[in-house]
């Protein structure tokens, strides 16, 4: 009975923790972009450019982050040309979403070139974020 | 007279393990290609498909793909700069010239000298050996390319790709 109540407690710290990296992870990296100037950041801003397609200027194919991500984040996605499984992007299915700086700065960095054929500005990621977080 | 007895039962022993485990039949470990032993490079360049064996290519081959990753056979797959010569380094010291296992040397002799080839699947001795199953899976929509090595080769994760570990998907048997 202890035991059980102790499991409990362990395992909503746990999920608190998991929280609170991905707050502070956010909260840090759009910190960084209002210093650029960037701000105040907008999830309705963020969810129209996720879904927004883009015509990649070589191959003419179109590109969204949903090509990769699917229209639901809270699924797996696949990569669209090797086909490797994507862990849902959604925070509230997968706590180790937005947990770690160096790996979201080096997705925006990949994808946004990838879709957008350039890197997104410090007010196109605090938007993204901002969307992304509440998922 | 005891000693001696629970030395050979030892001896028998081992013998008896090794057959078991193929070492002794096969000569050596049971692979074609060292397996990936680098966790940050099974991190990163297994990030979107299968962490591919350095011993695939030769060093010129991976210098050119590593040359290249903001233009990934058409993604991105930029580096933060640190992990870029890291990763250079493990590829180079595996290559396809420096690992001691035949198929990276069947590899290795089937390319030109002047050739650089930056897929694996344009390799003439890959290419060599799967011209049946390309036929076979052309227009198979689960089979985007002969790059998904993992689809039909179930070890390839550990650099083995013997013909009886094979299973081409939507086919009965490959030796039929
Ligand atoms: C070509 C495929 C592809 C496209 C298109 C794509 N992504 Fe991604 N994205 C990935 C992959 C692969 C990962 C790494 C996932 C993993 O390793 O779990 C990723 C990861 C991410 C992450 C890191 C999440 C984390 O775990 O912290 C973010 C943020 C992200 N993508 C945003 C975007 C945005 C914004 C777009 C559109 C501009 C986009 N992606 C378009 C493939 C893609
Ligand atoms: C952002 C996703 C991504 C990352 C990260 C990535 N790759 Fe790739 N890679 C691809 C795509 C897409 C292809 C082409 C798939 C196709 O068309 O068959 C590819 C193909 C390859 C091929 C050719 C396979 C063949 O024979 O067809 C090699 C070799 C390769 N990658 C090496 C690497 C190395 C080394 C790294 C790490 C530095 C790496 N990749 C990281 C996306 C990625
Ligand atoms: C569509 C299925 C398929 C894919 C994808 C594939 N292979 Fe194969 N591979 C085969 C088949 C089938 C054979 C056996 C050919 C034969 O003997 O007729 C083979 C043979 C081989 C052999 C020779 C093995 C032997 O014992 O003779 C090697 C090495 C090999 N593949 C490596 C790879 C690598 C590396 C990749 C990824 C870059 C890959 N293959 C992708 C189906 C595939």
């Amino acid at each position: 009975m202890k035991l059980r109540f102790l499991a409990v407690i362990l395992m909503g710290c746990m999920t608190t923790l998991a929280g609170l990296a991905q707050a502070s992870v956010v909260d840090t990296l759009q910190q960084e972009y209002k210093t650029a100037g960037a701000g105040p950041f907008s999830a309705a801003k963020g969810e129209k450019m996720w879904v927004e397609k883009h015509k990649d200027a070589e191959s003419g194919k179109e590109f969204s982050c949903q090509t990769c991500h699917t229209d639901d984040l809270k699924k797996s996605g696949k990569h669209e040309k090797t086909g490797k499984v994507i862990d849902p992007l959604a925070p509230s299915v997968n706590k180790e979403r937005l947990t770690d700086i160096k790996f979201v700065n080096k997705w925006f960095l990949r994808n946004c070139k990838q879709v957008l054929g350039r890197e997104c500005t410090p007010q196109e990621k605090g938007d993204f974020l901002e969307y992304l977080k509440g998922q | 007279m005891v000693m001696k007895n629970r030395i050979w039962a030892m001896v028998a022993g081992i013998a008896w393990l090794l057959v078991n485990s193929g070492y002794v039949l096969a000569g050596a470990p049971n692979t074609d290609f060292a397996a990936v032993t680098n966790i940050k490079y099974a991190k990163e360049c297994g990030a979107c498909h299968l962490a591919y064996q350095p011993g695939l290519l030769p060093e010129r081959s991976w210098r050119k793909v590593m040359e290249n990753l903001h233009d990934h056979f058409g993604d991105n797959a930029e580096l933060p700069t640190a992990d870029q010569p890291v990763l250079l380094e493990y590829l180079v010291n595996n290559s396809a010239e420096r690992a001691n296992y035949k198929r990276s040397a069947q590899m290795l002799h089937s390319i030109r000298k002047v050739d650089t080839p930056v897929r694996i699947s344009q390799v003439p001795y890959f290419i060599r050996e799967h011209r049946e199953v390309a036929n076979r899976v052309r227009g198979n929509e689960k089979i985007k390319s002969l790059g998904q090595c993992e689809l039909c080769h179930q070890k390839a994760n550990e650099g083995s790709y013997a013909e009886n570990e094979i299973r081409v998907l939507g086919a009965e048997s490959w030796n039929d």
